[in-house]
């Protein structure tokens, strides 16, 4: 289908999920987990506001630089990598196709 | 010691609105909350969003929708424990428990109330695995007294308004103060920022950028700090005190030592009116779940509503209770 991309999420044992990710529902990565029921909290809801969904990005995709809020959310964070985002902020689109990221650790 | 119809446990916006509908059956509450403010998340973490689902508001900022609900509530004049977590419950009595906060205040009501959220917030602790040796041993999350910290030397880390704010409190009363961010910006207010980069210029303050403490050292109290910096590499730097400030996330913390059936991090309750395995003690909002369960502001003033009919039948059994609407008589009547 036109609107369902491949991504797969290392969960924090290691544990690889390929998942169904919608890109027609405004879905971002956070949403996606929690739909599959990965251990993800998105304490916030989504606003960048807590960093629950820390994860890291391991495919060489190109995503949209962090904002100020993301890059702030990052501070309050842990184990943070160059490859560190907040999944709430990675919007599900038909280029991400292929995405593979891990779960950060939880403090 | 204070006396209560229900204790509600989190002061959040649907331990807020509870107060409301408790009230309006003639039912006295307290709060007890581990935040120094009432609102919850609202207040914490997002004041200044607006929140687009709460029936009748098109949009409203979470701060005044906090402000709202303590104007909501006023008639029916709550107390409030703030700045106490809820430690203990203790059965004292037949329909009589006693709830034991952190600083050892004492509220004794027939029915518990759990608002707790996603739990209480509490400091973040970095991830350095022999950060718990050192607690209270140089090892502060929270700055009780800057007054233990004079002629110390002290390292700070975090890139927000606290950190900010203590570097350049500490800056004045310090012997050493050293600043440790993972950036080289900063998010906190911008005239903290330019403060704190002027102390770093002037010598007063050492700022290290783009890097973290990774270990702690030191024999029965701390004595230096572990340094990843991605410019000149691992060092080590002598302290007196490292003071990590990244904010507060919220942790179950006590509600899961309570004998209360606990399911993925929340509380069993039966949605006939939200009680739990615990007769007396129910909850509501965020921290319950069930199955269907939406974890919405929304849900849980619906959750709230019905549980304080079901606590008042409880606490009176033998009195018949008859529901009245305040479009009759508005509030008054009811205080």
């Amino acid at each position: 289908m036109d609107d369902i991309i491949k991504i797969t999420v290392i969960d924090r044992e290691d544990v690889p999920h390929e998942l169904d990710a919608p890109t027609d529902m405004a879905m971002n990565l956070m949403e996606v987990c929690r739909s599959y029921e990965l251990p993800v909290e998105g304490i916030c809801g989504g606003m960048a506001l807590c960093a629950s969904c820390h994860c890291y990005v391991m495919s060489d995709h190109e995503l949209h630089e962090a904002s100020d809020d993301e890059e702030n959310m990052l501070d309050q964070a842990f184990f943070v990598e160059d490859n560190s985002r907040l999944g709430c902020q990675i919007q599900m689109k038909n280029e991400l196709d292929g995405l593979v990221v891990k779960l950060a650790p939880v403090d | 010691m204070i006396q209560t119809d229900i204790a509600i446990i989190g002061a959040g916006p649907v331990g807020l609105f509870t107060v409301f509908e408790a009230g309006l059956l003639k039912l006295k509450c307290h709060l007890i909350d581990a935040l120094p403010q009432p609102g919850g998340q609202l207040s914490e973490i997002y004041p200044k969003k607006p929140i687009y689902d709460i029936p009748g508001f098109p949009s409203i900022l979470a701060g005044e929708l906090v402000d709202n609900l303590m104007e909501q509530i006023e008639p029916f004049k709550p107390g409030f424990t703030l700045g106490e977590r809820a430690e203990t419950i203790e059965k004292i009595g037949d329909k009589l428990y006693e709830i034991t906060t952190s600083k050892g205040s004492k509220i004794q009501a027939p029915v518990i109330a759990i608002a707790g959220g996603l739990g209480s917030f509490e400091p973040r602790k970095p991830p350095i695995s022999n950060i718990a040796e050192f607690e209270d041993k140089g090892v502060e999350y929270i700055i009780k007294d800057p007054e233990i910290y004079r002629d110390k030397k002290i390292v700070v880390a975090g890139g927000g308004d606290s950190a900010l704010d203590w570097t350049i409190i500490l800056a004045t009363i310090a012997s050493e103060v050293t600043l440790v961010h993972r950036r080289t910006s900063f998010r906190g207010a911008l005239d903290s920022v330019d403060k704190v980069m002027d102390l770093a210029k002037e010598g007063k303050i050492n700022l290290i950028t783009e890097a973290q403490v990774v270990g702690l050292e030191g024999q029965d109290r701390l004595s230096s700090v572990h340094i990843k910096d991605k410019n000149k590499g691992d060092y080590s730097i002598d302290v007196d005190h490292f003071i990590p400030l990244f904010g507060l996330s919220p942790k179950l913390g006590p509600i899961g030592e309570w004998d209360l059936e606990i399911e993925k991090n929340a509380i069993v309750v039966d949605t006939k009116d939200y009680s739990t395995n615990i007769p007396g003690i129910y909850a509501i909002g965020d921290i319950n779940t069930y199955d269907g369960k939406l974890k919405l502001i929304l849900c849980g003033f619906h959750e709230g509503t019905l549980m304080v009919q079901s606590a008042f039948k409880y606490i009176y059994p033998e009195q018949k209770l008859s529901f009245k609407y305040t479009t009759v008589a508005g509030v008054n009547g009811f205080e």
